[in-house]
């Protein structure tokens, strides 16, 4: 009789536990959510661009390459001495430097960490892992317009 | 007047028995072996410190964060407000050169083996406050919002970003977004004037009052009580306080030379539509990681190379700082060599790749 009670009241004891425990879990859980929720950022609407006007073509230089802006992106845009145009990603793809067009090499460089990448966009020396984005260059008229490659 | 002061002493020894802590001074002695000089770059760096706070604070009644308020304040303080371009860059020079005793400090408790027990806890606070330093580094470099920070600061938490899992929750957290932009800003001053102050005073707390109970560690080598020749010791109170007073001076002196004939720079203001500038680099202290991530080629083997040398880097800073705990024989009181070759080698490296740095 005595042993049964016991073990009833160990089972008690038990449930206790368990109900406790349950409720600190949920006390720091209602603590700890909130603030790991504030400290993550909230997304921006951002505004979707599908394309942006450069400029007159006329304007634009042979064997030179400007920052765009595209989006809240930086694109560069490049024209070879040729004068095919052509569009990447400005972020370098190493460390997220902005990339700029070298006239005396011909390439597109990143001050950061000499990263270089060619005419096409491709990653040919130092540390970037990967190619720059591509975008779409498109010249309508005299315009110069750059959109996202689809 | 005399009498003023000794009535005072009295109120006050009443009240908190300031009689103890007197007579702990009193005991406390420094010991006197050819290595001592060491012992004062703690000071020197705790001065530096102190230096930070009270500047830090001056430059507070000034400075607004903010991307199109940030640069323009910081342009205001350095052209507008009498001295501020002083306080400025005393805080610069300060900062640059709290990192620098850091530097010796540590590197000087590792050759000599202090960290060995019983002094882990006053090593891992250290080191824990040497890496809160660089954060202070690096998050105050960004608060001007000049060029060289913004780059700077894409790429320090693009690295960030790079460690394996915890990478990208980790450079959200950072930079208050995907980019780095005025959130990024903002977090930073946070960091800055609040969440590290707070915590480095705590570590620092801790750190002071293990070396006032522990006393300060001898080195192995000059440990002369076995070879019967008596311990040369100065008293703390007031000979080695006297001594560390002066080099406060001394080095109050050089920052004051530095900041009036060299001061800080405000570059140009941050454009994110920029290319980042050439001969972009980070301050000194970060140049041989820099460096390396220069110097690692994009691929090797399967891994990326800037993911190998953030790990690497994340192995051989972790086991730098837990080292009093697997270098057993130095606890035991044995000399050990290989603790002598890895320094070396790392004193080496960082040099190297510093020096490629500023060269190449």
């Amino acid at each position: 009789m005595n042993d049964n009670t016991g073990a009833v009241h160990e089972g008690k004891r038990d449930l206790l536990k368990y109900i406790l425990g349950a409720g600190l879990v949920a006390w720091l859980g209602s603590i700890v959510y909130p603030l790991a929720a504030y400290l993550k950022p909230p997304r921006q609407a951002e505004v979707e661009v599908s394309s942006v006007k450069v400029g007159k073509l006329a304007e634009i230089e042979k064997d030179s390459g400007a920052i765009v802006r595209f989006g809240n992106k930086p694109v560069i845009l490049v024209r070879s001495a040729a004068g095919e145009l052509r569009a990447f990603s400005a972020t370098c793809t190493h460390l997220d430097c902005t990339v700029q067009y070298r006239k005396d090499l011909g390439v597109i460089w990143c001050a950061c960490h000499n990263g270089k990448y060619d005419f096409n966009g491709k990653n040919i020396a130092g540390p970037p892992p990967r190619p720059l984005d591509e975008y779409r260059v498109v010249v309508q008229g005299e315009e110069v317009l750059i959109s996202k490659q689809s | 007047m005399k009498n003023l002061w000794s009535n005072l002493y009295v109120w006050l020894d009443e009240r908190v028995q300031l009689e103890s802590l007197v007579a702990f001074m009193g005991k406390k002695y420094v010991p006197v072996h050819r290595h001592s000089v060491w012992y004062y770059f703690g000071g020197v760096t705790l001065f530096l410190f102190i230096v930070q706070v009270i500047t830090g604070i001056l430059l507070l009644l000034y400075y607004k964060s903010g991307e199109e308020l940030a640069f323009e304040s910081i342009q205001f303080i350095m052209s507008k407000v009498q001295f501020g371009w002083l306080i400025r860059s005393i805080h610069s020079w300060a900062a640059n050169l709290f990192i620098l005793a850091a530097v010796i400090h540590m590197f000087s408790v590792y050759f000599e083996r202090a960290y060995r027990k019983p002094r882990e806890l006053t090593w891992l606070t250290g080191m824990l406050m040497l890496f809160l330093g660089m954060g202070f580094g690096f998050s105050g470099y960004l608060l001007p919002w000049n060029e060289l920070a913004f780059f700077a600061t894409k790429v320090g938490t693009d690295i960030a970003g790079v460690v394996p899992f915890i990478g990208k929750p980790m450079l959200i957290f950072l930079r208050g977004g995907e980019e780095v932009s005025g959130a990024t800003l903002s977090r930073f001053f946070g960091f800055h004037v609040a969440v590290m102050p707070g915590i480095f005073t705590v570590l620092l707390g801790i750190h002071l009052i293990l070396v006032q109970r522990q006393g300060m560690s001898e080195p192995l080598h000059t440990d002369r009580s076995e070879a019967g020749v008596p311990r040369t010791t100065m008293p703390f109170f007031p000979n080695f306080l006297l001594r560390d007073l002066l080099l406060w001076l001394i080095v109050l002196n050089i920052l004051a030379i530095l900041a009036v004939f060299f001061p800080w720079e405000l570059g140009t203001k941050a454009d994110p539509f920029a290319s980042a500038p050439a001969g972009i680099a980070p301050e000194w202290y970060f140049m041989f990681m820099f460096q390396t991530l220069k110097i690692i080629p994009a691929k090797v083997l399967f891994i990326d190379g800037e993911v190998l040398g953030v790990l690497l880097f994340g192995v051989a800073f972790l086991l730098w700082t837990i080292i009093p705990f697997w270098d057993r024989k130095s606890a035991r009181g044995e000399h050990n060599r290989a603790i002598t070759y890895i320094g070396l080698f790392v004193v080496g490296y960082v040099l190297l790749l510093t020096i490629l740095g500023w060269v190449l």
